[in-house]
């Protein structure tokens, strides 16, 4: 009985996936599909042991990347996070995360830029692009 | 063709639900059958009590009321007696007092010690084993580092009037940049001179700092879970190993040897001794200490020093954060003199599974392991696959033994404390 579950389930995602596949992708979204996807990469190179894949955190010690004003509030500060890390700790939702985040300043202007807007548009967050430019211009800033 | 996929997608659907409803009924009989745990044939668990802050370690008297040491404050304080009056096996709150939070608590010889994160403090008992003045400690270690990360301060005492306490570093590998890509690490790392390692001072003088106390051992990069051995009269520890071998040095390890490695390792200390951070790690799966690679290391380089080496190495990242010996004569023969170890649970084996999140068992005779390490209570994280650390429903903590040989475990997650006992 497992086993016909198992297959049926598996059956039914696939077939899930396959009508979502056929779906055509609208000349509107795909740029930023396209950063999406090359944010993903970034996130899962240097952002997800920490972050966790949910971007979910980890209690006390990493905070979550999910509805926070860190993410979805200043844009200059949140690019900041990544080019120059986070050596305070903070506190979301009456929680205190403490572990120090290093400077990520190796990172591209466009590899920050798809980062931060993969990490906007994931995790239940809904939020604008964050464009190279931008990136290049609080860089430019630091200097 | 597309109303036929429709249909048996729904028809899955519900197989699907069905399905559900029955693991849903299942997790609820495993939820109150022994507290939610898998434990070995012959022994149950129970809930002594919920929701009780963020317990962390304990200390249970000789009348088997429970001394917790809470992360948080709960209604403003740090310290919770926990009792059972009427003996149905539920405890309440007694009393609670100390306005610091910490980890580390015990008792010895008629006194409570407790710490918060920079001090110890320690509360004379009465007859009953209660704080005789709550509001008076005295303090006898003060001025200790504590960092961003790896703050706690644990601590356990002897059988000749000193306290060990671990002062753990604020550093993942002593890194220039902390936790940095390819960062290398700080030459002759200076953090040593005030952290990474047990610190030795009297159980009985007040306000000792780093210049009245002893640095016992050191090159210890974090410690949570120590206990004094009675049977060998030696401190043992469970370091925390260290993290982000993949994602400091993506080059030399892969993601699943970045979750499995470091180990996590146990080490019996003895006064001087050098476990290595953060120049070595130690590989149990090669048997080997290691060349960190901050200091040179590709992931095979042996360390060419004389560091201590670990009696015994687990997985990586599992996080050690309770260790006890077991004294008691309620459980079967095998298990006394033995480590029970409370694995807190990892979150750096990301994007692989995490691990932990349950309490081991070593046999032991004469402080030398007599076997392997089995997994002894398990469930505590309440699903099958811990993929986000967050998903943990519970993560065990601190361990201490009952007058009567049971064994408690904490979660400093829901603020469940547990009973271990055999029938």
């Amino acid at each position: 009985m497992k086993k016909f579950l198992g297959l049926a389930l598996l059956l039914s995602i696939t077939a899930t996936l396959s009508a979502l596949g056929q779906q055509k992708p609208t000349a509107k979204s795909s740029g930023l599909a396209q950063s999406m996807i090359k944010g993903k990469a970034v996130y899962q190179q240097y952002c997800l042991t920490c972050h966790q894949a949910d971007g979910g955190g980890v209690p006390n010690l990493n905070p979550p990347l999910i509805k926070t004003a860190y993410v979805l509030g200043d844009q200059t500060r949140l690019i900041n996070i990544i080019l120059k890390g986070m050596s305070t700790g903070v506190v979301i939702d009456d929680e205190e995360y403490t572990n120090p985040m290093p400077p990520l300043n190796i990172l591209s202007d466009e590899q920050v830029a798809n980062v931060l807007t993969y990490v906007r548009n994931n995790f239940q967050n809904k939020a604008s692009a964050i464009t190279a430019s931008q990136v290049k211009a609080v860089r430019a800033k630091n200097k | 063709m597309k109303n036929k996929t429709l249909l048996f997608a729904l028809s899955s659907a519900l197989c699907l639900f069905l399905f559900q409803s029955v693991s849903a009924q299942e997790n609820n009989n495993k939820n109150t059958v022994n507290a939610g745990l898998t434990l070995p044939n012959g022994f149950e668990a129970s809930k002594i009590i919920e929701s009780a802050g963020k317990p962390r370690h304990i200390a249970v008297t000789s009348k088997g009321e429970v001394y917790v040491k809470l992360q948080r404050l709960l209604n403003g304080k740090g310290i919770l007696l926990l009792s059972d009056d009427d003996k149905d096996g539920v405890f309440t709150i007694k009393t609670s007092f100390g306005d610091y939070t910490g980890t580390g608590i015990k008792i010895k010889d008629g006194y409570l010690y407790a710490s918060s994160d920079r001090e110890v403090f320690r509360y004379k008992l009465d007859a009953q084993e209660h704080v005789i003045d709550a509001e008076h400690p005295e303090k006898i270690v003060t001025g200790l580092v504590a960092g961003r990360q790896h703050q706690t301060k644990s601590i356990v005492l002897d059988n000749d009037n000193h306290i060990y306490v671990n002062i753990g570093a604020p550093s993942n590998s002593c890194q220039e940049q902390d936790r940095g890509v390819a960062s290398p690490g700080i030459p002759g790392c200076p953090l040593l001179d005030s952290v990474g390692g047990i610190w030795r001072f009297k159980a009985d003088q007040l306000n000792q700092s780093y210049k009245e106390g002893l640095r016992y051992a050191t090159g210890l990069r974090n410690v949570v879970g120590l206990d004094w051995n009675q049977q060998d009269n030696s401190l043992y520890v469970m370091q925390h190993g260290r993290d982000n071998l993949n994602s400091s040095w993506p080059n030399l390890y892969t993601e699943k040897q970045s979750a499995e490695l470091p180990s996590e390792a146990l080490y019996k200390l003895k006064e001087g001794d050098n476990a290595g951070w953060p120049y070595i790690y130690y590989d149990h799966i090669q048997k080997k200490k290691i060349l960190a690679p901050e200091y040179g290391g590709d992931g095979k380089k042996e360390s060419d020093k004389d560091f201590l080496d670990p009696i015994m190495g687990f997985p990586g990242h599992m996080a050690p954060n309770g260790l006890l010996f077991y004294t008691g004569k309620m459980f079967p023969e095998r298990y006394r003199n033995g480590a029970f170890i409370a694995f807190h649970g990892s979150w750096n084996r990301s994007p692989e599974p995490q691990e932990g999140y349950y309490v081991v068992f070593v046999p032991f005779k004469d402080g030398k392991p007599t076997g392997k390490w089995e997994v002894f209570a398990d469930g505590f994280s309440g699903v099958d696959k811990v993929m986000s650390t967050r998903e943990a429903q519970h993560r065990p903590c601190g361990l201490a033994q009952g007058p009567d040989g049971a064994l408690y475990v904490t979660d400093d997650t829901k603020g469940t404390i547990y009973k271990i006992s055999y029938r």
